[in-house]
């Protein structure tokens, strides 16, 4: 006990003389909670249209101010021919063409229908494909209003016709911030356990200081929980001071307890910090610990359901993610934040992160080795 | 007097079947306690290597060796609780102060500075005045002398110390001899290992190691004492061209320069009155006189065989 009293003694004097790790720590929180919920939006906004008018009658004009003033959309040109708009889009300043055609007002109220033409630039799917979709419903809605305008509708609708209204849940206004900021305070909270420790390890052993601790008769595991319970502390800090900024900035507090988010944390940081001790087994220098922890970080977040949904995923992808431990703590986090999970809704997540935990750390003692 | 360590057919190759490397090749040899003991050798012939199987960081191939009566192998634990290692590399925390260095390394060795202080307090007063001072800030010298402080805080019986004065200046090399000799007389067994021939007089007993072979195992009287031949000391105007004629000469055995002189062996049956006779006519200035031979020549010599 008395050996880890002062193995922690040093630890923590070590990191807080590094001014780089003190940076780290306080800076990256702030930063990334600051800037990327603004810029990790999926909603569309600011969508560039083309738009080209045969018919320049009353309704087509009207139909373009509906679509304008939704907020949606920027229109971009007002071209004569199609033509002439395609090459706005080969200079990637259009991303939506509209086409009107000739006597779309006359088809609209002679033959009750008239067709319209939208062509979307697919360079950025995501964009084409949502820009395409908002353009329909309004589009639609639009189509609702005139018939409003001709027809008396009878009270009851001699048609039959489905409407959709949808309420959501848990996040009324669709506010992405909620659901991005608990995603990317996972992130961060990963890189503290797995990047700092990996590193922490692989400096002992650049600057030959592991050597002689390896003399001594210290012992393997007062050796590796001297280095695991500072970046548990750390990485706990750091969530704290993610949920402060999540409050202070974003008006975020979990709907959920702070002791289930704080159990969960606390077993996924054991397994995050176990992850990193055995990047550190394997590597000899700390520009190895950083591209294999760089290499596993871009896995995990990719394949976490960060900024894509894991259900969307073919099915091999979805295999992986259940390996990827950030995948179960994003999870774990927006049913606890947004939903108010409870910590017996969240067991299966837990005792999955408790299996993660001691295989990671159990690998890791076992390749950790005082002597080649 | 009894054995403090012993080394018996310690082998250890590094490396796979095409690029195999021997480091170490069969060594054997006893210090005794209380003895400081040299391993002298030029970079490569294997003494990280033993020093590292020795403190119990790397397994040999083959072989036993035991350090204060204990095997390398089965009892490392009790052999980390008993030697003293200072890597040849600088290796303590260089964020931590002078101070706290050595206060940890204390620490984890069970046992406090004011235990232990009557040990190291030689040494350790000499860098006193910086203990607040971060362990990376220090000199060169200084850095050294926490080092050792640093293994000698828990009294070891058996001290380890792996090219302690190289990159070192000549003034602090010899007073870290100095150093090394109060310490011998606590009854400490130490092993040190240097490329400086030089020091090599300094220890009670040197092995001369090259390319993982122990060539010879004495006092450095002794290995003079066996050099068995005759040195001659030569110079002259012109030393390169001296040299390259010496060589050239098949009486000429061996030639080598070393200082202001060139240093020659000459086979069997010939003497100076040779040399003065071949080397007069090309040489101005020809200067030649028998010389004691030192460790570095019985190193040169050993090599040759």
């Amino acid at each position: 006990m008395r050996t880890l009293k002062f193995l922690l003694q040093k630890e923590f004097r070590q990191i807080f003389r590094d001014p780089s790790i003190i940076r780290l720590i306080f800076i990256m929180p702030v930063m990334q909670l600051m800037i990327l919920p603004w810029a990790a939006d999926y909603e569309m906004k600011n969508i560039k249209l083309g738009v080209i008018d045969h018919d320049h009658s009353d309704y087509s004009r009207k139909l373009i101010s509906t679509i304008t003033a939704s907020g949606y959309f920027i229109l971009n040109d007002y071209a004569a021919t199609f033509n002439q708009s395609f090459s706005e889009i080969e200079k990637d300043h259009s991303d939506i063409i509209l086409e009107i055609p000739a006597s779309f007002e006359k088809n609209l109220v002679k033959q009750s229908e008239a067709t319209l033409f939208i062509a979307g630039n697919a360079i950025n799917g995501v964009k084409a494909n949502l820009g395409s979709l908002y353009l329909r419903t309004i589009i639609n809605d639009f189509n609702q209003t005139v018939r409003m305008d001709w027809i008396q509708v009878p009270r009851f609708s001699p048609e039959t016709q489905v409407e959709v209204r949808s309420s959501n849940w848990f996040n009324p206004l669709m506010n992405y911030k909620y659901f991005m900021v608990p995603g990317i305070l996972v992130i961060l909270l990963t890189m503290v356990g797995s990047n700092l420790t990996a590193m922490n390890i692989v400096k002992e052993k650049e600057i030959g200081t592991i050597e002689q601790i390896n003399v001594t008769p210290i012992k393997k595991y007062h050796f590796i929980l001297g280095k695991l319970i500072p970046f548990w502390i750390l990485g706990l800090f750091v969530l704290t001071l993610g949920f402060i900024i999540a409050r202070l900035v974003y008006g975020i507090s979990p709907l959920g307890s702070f002791v289930t988010i704080y159990i969960f944390a606390g077993v996924y940081l054991l397994a995050v910090l176990g992850l990193g001790l055995l990047i550190s087994t394997y590597a000899a220098t700390q520009q190895q610990a950083m591209l294999i922890s760089f290499f596993i970080m871009m896995i995990f977040i990719l394949l976490g359901g960060l900024y894509t949904s894991i259900d969307s995923m073919p099915e091999w992808a979805k295999w992986i993610t259940r390996f990827n431990p950030v995948s179960y703590f994003i999870e774990v986090m927006r049913m606890v934040v947004l939903k108010g999970s409870s910590l017996y809704d969240i067991r299966k997540q837990l005792l999955v992160m408790g299996v993660f935990a001691v295989v990671l750390n159990g690998w890791a003692v076992v390749s950790y080795r005082k002597r080649s | 007097m009894s054995i403090a360590v012993t080394v018996k057919n310690i082998l250890k190759t590094y490396g796979k079947k095409k690029e195999l490397v021997t480091a170490l090749q069969d060594i054997n040899f006893d210090v005794k306690t209380g003895e400081l003991f040299g391993i002298i050798g030029p970079d490569g012939a294997g003494k990280t290597s033993l020093f590292r199987i020795l403190t119990t960081l790397l397994l040999a191939d083959s072989g036993t060796a035991t350090v204060d009566g204990f095997d390398v192998v089965t009892d490392y634990k009790q052999i980390r609780k008993r030697v003293g290692y200072m890597p040849g590399k600088f290796s303590l925390y260089p964020d931590l102060t002078v101070q706290e260095n050595l206060a940890f390394f204390a620490t984890i060795f069970n046992t406090s500075i004011d235990e232990n202080y009557d040990l190291i307090k030689d040494i350790y007063i000499q860098i006193e005045p910086f203990k607040d001072r971060k362990a990376g800030k220090l000199s060169g010298g200084m850095k050294q002398k926490l080092a050792l402080s640093c293994a000698l805080i828990h009294r070891p019986s058996v001290l380890f110390l792996d090219e302690p004065t190289t990159g070192v200046d000549a003034v602090s090399r010899k007073e870290f001899w100095e150093m090394l000799k109060r310490l011998k007389e606590q009854g400490i067994t130490i092993l040190v290992s240097t490329a400086y021939m030089d020091e090599a007089s300094l220890c009670d007993r040197v092995a001369l190691m090259q390319d993982g072979n122990i060539m010879s195992i004495d006092t450095p009287a002794q290995i003079v004492a066996n050099f068995g031949r005759t040195l001659w000391a030569v110079r002259s105007g012109n030393m390169l061209h001296l040299l390259d004629e010496l060589n050239t000469m098949k009486e000429v055995e061996n030639a080598y320069p070393s200082g202001t002189f060139h240093h020659v062996i000459l086979k069997k049956g010939y003497t100076d009155a040779f040399l003065q006779q071949a080397l007069s006519e090309t040489n101005n200035n020809l200067e030649i006189k028998a010389i004691r031979p030192n460790i570095e020549d019985c190193f040169m010599q050993l090599m040759r065989r």
